[in-house]
């Protein structure tokens, strides 16, 4: 489109319409593609183009107006460029405003963080949009400190929010900040508390970045909040976002540039090494031996037999008994006797069966209680194991007690979650005997993989579901070629019961100190996820039915969970479900819970805002279709 | 065919707490008795009787806190005594008193034994960890007065002195000091100059106790772990690492040379005293008769050399006294 330089009047409201037009029509990206560059390129260093470019949007009607901004937006490649194009196109009108203030931020959460770099970029380049930004970010903190938005809003969308904090707060000045000093800090105390709660680490992680980055902003004196966490991509990439390249605008010049500065300023201050007056010598050694004149008056010094000196062991007792002895500390002075014992006691427990058992729950309630007296490497984990041996002796009285435990009084988060790991372990030994070394089945069998209870031991466990998953449906799609796995003696058989059901009797009845259904809802989601594996590994034992129609029970009640850990817990319980209780056997008990199973199922695979909550219920979903076309696929 | 180990001589039972510190003092003329002084957990100092093997006095002055160091200066009359009370003892022992005539107020909670060394008749120079963290204090004794204090520079991050030991080249000559530090590093101090001469960094953990040859510029350093360290001096009053010895089982409570320079003792947490040839540290016999870690160890000043003995005091109470290399 050429126009005629030199003080002509033209009008381009005409343009602004048959722009407006196709925007709205979805024809964005053609006509934008065209016209973004060409006018970027006008508009660099002519002013006469860019009032031209200004009047062309402001003069788009509101009803296509947003397409128009959002295109815009989503083009421009850069917060100078798309200043030059929009001008002060957000401040003049509203609904520029609202699209570009709420609705892009807000509302919506699919943008690149360069689109937002460019919108955010944008609103802090000049003085009566600067406004705005505040006003934005103080939105956004209101959204991330608030708890019910922690908990129902999608990873997705946290994180997104995350990223215009951040960078809206890497473009605040120093004025600036002080004027809303203490609303941000207020935000952040509160924002911070909600995502430390949460279940999901990806979410403690981003509240932690972002109450560091904000904690870094205010406070340029001072300490500054500090949290422990692992470092990924995802934590570097926000990190990153803090820092501001400088930007090479020209019509408008920007102090970019000392956001970078500031940023290397805040680079560690490397210790300042000792200066030493006096030299310190490295240790190199003298070889002055071969050279030594003097008489070698040691020679008529004979020595003594040295045969016996050997390095001290400090010897573990053999007895379990005077294990319990050593461990129940009478004499508290011996450390070293405590420390061997530790270190042997899975060892002789393994060994000894026999005596183990007699003993097995006063060890169960000595190792759950037992805690470190001096520092070992690895104590958390030798005691882990110990358990799982003592489970493993004697299964039925020691899963009595721990699971009357997990409902006691007085006990520790940590050691409630303990004695879900032990169970798990000690199931997964019991269910895999092979595991200690035994021949290995051949051929087709999938070896067990091995699990490492952790913060993501669901994660392990969903992994080998999926292949599960995977390979039951692909068996169905060659027909019957597959041979079916070759079964072996499942020992947890005759326990399982012991182990499951207690676990999931009480989980509704509250204790002054614990509390499943409320604020320990970390807890209910490890439980879960234990019933989940408990379920899984009791594929063809006696119980399994029994245990599946208690877990449906059991996940029914609580399908509407708000933690999102826990509901990924649930639909694992399905899915364990499906996989291990024989098909004819859910088909002839539990088809109206299944059919309402599936319903449900169906719901949470639309509307969860948890992206691992979908994916679970559609492989349920995919599982009971397998089923129900396996069952058909059968010659009745 | 090596000879199986020696057995103790005699074994001194009775001092009823861990034993810390021992003394011999054996130099006397004909009817002067041979006396061990001994330094245990309970606060006593036993003077032991080694004719009849029985303790003769026991000393009572650091108020039931442990006494981690003995000395005798100039003869058995007088006698220092340092405990965890924060005090250093000075008694008088002479026609069977039993009193403490001076004490110094050393604040220092540590454990550093302090060290003597006699400059001219009846004068004494005394290095003593002080109240402040990476501190020695050189007091002159009796007089009590200060000679010089210490510091390591800022910044030097040494820790605590953990073993002290004086010494002069010969009569007359200054008087140096040698201080083993928490961060496993031994320092040659000048005392007159109140300067620090060298450094050594020869362990990783902190030096237990170290022993020096004035003869030979050469000295031994052990600590908590598997190696012992002798370094040497040289010319230029630096020091440097001469050779390492590693050690069966880890860590190392005392280290003694013998006064002839022939042979060193040290005692080990693993029970065990170990002797080796001082010239090139030959392993020559392990003296394996204490249940518990061994404190400390120290050999006999008698004049005739066939009756040297050594001594060992361990946690499990008893004193340990062996006739060994006494023929050379």
């Amino acid at each position: 489109v050429c126009f005629i330089p030199g003080g002509l009047d033209c009008s381009i409201s005409f343009v602004s319409h048959v722009l407006g037009k196709v925007c709205v029509h979805g024809r964005q990206k053609e006509i934008l593609g065209v016209l973004v560059p060409c006018l970027t390129d006008l508009t660099k260093s002519d002013c006469i183009w860019q009032r031209i470019c200004w009047r062309l949007v402001e003069c788009v009607p509101d009803r296509w107006m947003e397409a128009v901004v959002l295109g815009f937006v989503q083009r421009a490649p850069g917060a100078d460029v798309l200043s030059r194009l929009l001008g002060n196109l957000v401040v003049k009108n509203k609904k520029a405003q609202f699209v570009v203030t709420q609705k892009m931020l807000l509302l919506q959460y699919g943008h690149t963080t360069a689109v937002l770099q460019s919108l955010l970029g944008h609103l802090a380049l000049d003085s009566p949009r600067r406004t705005l930004l505040l006003r934005v970010l103080k939105e956004l903190l209101e959204t991330w400190s608030s708890s019910s938005a922690v908990k129902h809003s999608p990873a997705e969308q946290q994180l997104y929010i995350s990223k215009a904090i951040l960078i809206c707060l890497s473009h605040l000045k120093e004025p600036e900040i002080e004027s809303c000093r203490q609303e941000l800090l207020t935000s952040m105390m509160e924002g911070v508390k909600c995502h430390l709660d949460s279940s999901l680490p990806q979410l403690r992680r981003l509240g932690m970045v972002v109450a560091e980055s904000i904690s870094w902003k205010i406070n340029t004196e001072g300490p500054v909040l500090k949290f422990e966490y692992e470092e990924d991509d995802e934590t570097r990439e926000l990190k990153s976002l803090l820092v501001q390249t400088p930007s090479f605008s020209v019509v408008l010049s920007l102090p970019d540039d000392d956001r970078s500065e500031e940023a290397g300023a805040v680079l560690p201050l490397v210790p300042e090494t000792d200066e030493k007056s006096y030299p310190a010598d490295p240790i190199p050694v003298m070889p002055d031996e071969g050279s030594d004149a003097e008489l070698d008056s040691d020679d008529d010094l004979i020595p003594y037999d040295m045969s016996e000196d050997k390095a001290l062991k400090i010897k573990a007792p053999v007895y379990i008994r005077d294990c319990i002895e050593v461990l129940t500390g009478s004499r508290s002075e011996d450390v070293d006797k405590w420390e061997a014992t530790v270190k042997a006691l899975e060892s002789l427990v393994r060994r000894n069966p026999a005596a183990a058992r007699e003993v097995s729950v006063e060890l169960a309630k000595i190792l759950l209680h037992l805690e470190e007296k001096t520092c070992i490497e690895g104590f958390v984990e030798l005691r882990q194991r110990a358990q799982v041996a003592v489970l493993i002796t004697d299964p039925i009285p020691v899963a009595k007690y721990l699971t009357s435990q997990f409902y006691s009084l007085n006990y520790s988060l940590r050691q409630r979650i303990d004695i879900l790991d032990v169970l798990v372990l000690a199931a997964q030994e019991l269910s895999c005997p092979k595991f200690h070394g035994k021949s290995k089945l051949s051929g087709a069998q999938k070896p067990c993989v091995q699990l490492l209870p952790g913060s993501d031991s669901s994660k392990g466990w969903r992994r080998i579901v999926d292949e599960r998953i995977k390979s039951k449906t692909r068996r169905f799609d060659m027909g019957q070629s597959r041979a079916e796995l070759a079964s072996h003696p499942n020992e947890f058989n005759s326990v399982a019961g012991h182990f499951f059901f207690p676990l999931i009797q009480h989980f509704d009845r509250p204790l002054t100190t614990f509390d499943l259904l409320g604020e320990d809802h970390f807890v209910l989601g490890r439980l879960v996820h234990t019933l989940a594996i408990l379920m899984y590994l009791a594929v063809n034992t006696v119980a399994v039915t029994a245990m599946g129609k208690a877990l449906l029970e059991f996940v029914w009640a609580l399908r509407f969970h708000t933690d999102s850990y826990v509901r990924q817990g649930l639909l694992s319980c399905i899915s364990s479900l499906l996989l291990s209780v024989p098909t004819e056997r859910i088909l002839a008990d539990m088809t109206e819970e299944l059919l309402e199973t599936q319903s449900w199922l169906g719901d949470v695979m639309e509307k969860d805002p948890d992206g691992d909550c979908r994916r679970l219920a559609l492989q349920n979903l995919l599982l009971m279709e397998n089923l129900k076309k396996k069952l058909e696929a059968v010659p009745s | 065919m090596a000879l199986p180990p020696p057995d103790p001589v005699f074994v001194l039972r009775g001092t009823g707490a861990a034993v810390h510190a021992l003394h011999f003092s054996c130099g006397g003329p004909e009817p002067d008795i041979p006396l061990l002084f001994s330094g245990s957990e309970n606060g006593f100092i036993h003077v032991w009787n080694l004719k009849t093997h029985r303790v003769d006095t026991a000393l009572d002055g650091h108020g039931r806190k442990s006494v981690c160091c003995v000395e005798t200066m100039g003869g058995k009359d007088r006698l220092l005594s340092q405990g965890r009370d924060q005090r250093i003892c000075l008694w008088d022992l002479a026609e069977g008193r039993t009193s403490v005539t001076d004490s110094v107020f050393t604040e220092h909670v540590g454990f550093c034994r302090c060290s003597l060394l006699k400059v001219a008749q009846g004068r004494w120079l005394m290095a003593m960890a002080a109240r402040s963290l990476e501190e020695v204090q050189i007091l002159e004794l009796p007089s009590k007065t200060s000679v010089c204090t210490l510091k390591p520079e800022v910044g030097a991050k040494l820790g605590m002195p953990m073993c002290l030991k004086l010494w002069q080249l010969s009569c007359g000559s200054e008087p140096m000091l040698l201080a083993g530090y928490e961060d496993g590093s031994v320092l040659l101090w000048n005392v007159s100059m109140g300067k620090a001469l060298s450094r050594l960094n020869c362990h990783q953990e902190p030096v237990m106790s170290l022993d020096f040859d004035s003869e030979k510029a050469k000295g031994i350093s052990g600590s908590s772990e598997k190696v012992l360290s002798i370094w040497s001096l040289n010319e230029q009053q630096n020091l440097q690492v001469y050779k390492t010895h590693e050690l069966v089982n880890a860590g190392i409570s005392d280290i003694t040379i013998r006064p002839d320079k022939k042979i060193l003792a040290t005692a080990g947490w693993d029970h065990r005293i170990r002797i080796f040839g001082w010239k090139k540290l030959k392993p020559l016999a392990v003296l394996d008769y204490h249940t518990a870690t061994i404190h400390c160890v120290s050999f006999s000043d008698h004049s005739n050399p066939r009756e040297r003995l050594l001594a060992a005091g361990s946690k499990d109470q008893r004193i340990s006294v062996w006739s060994i290399y006494a023929q050379t």
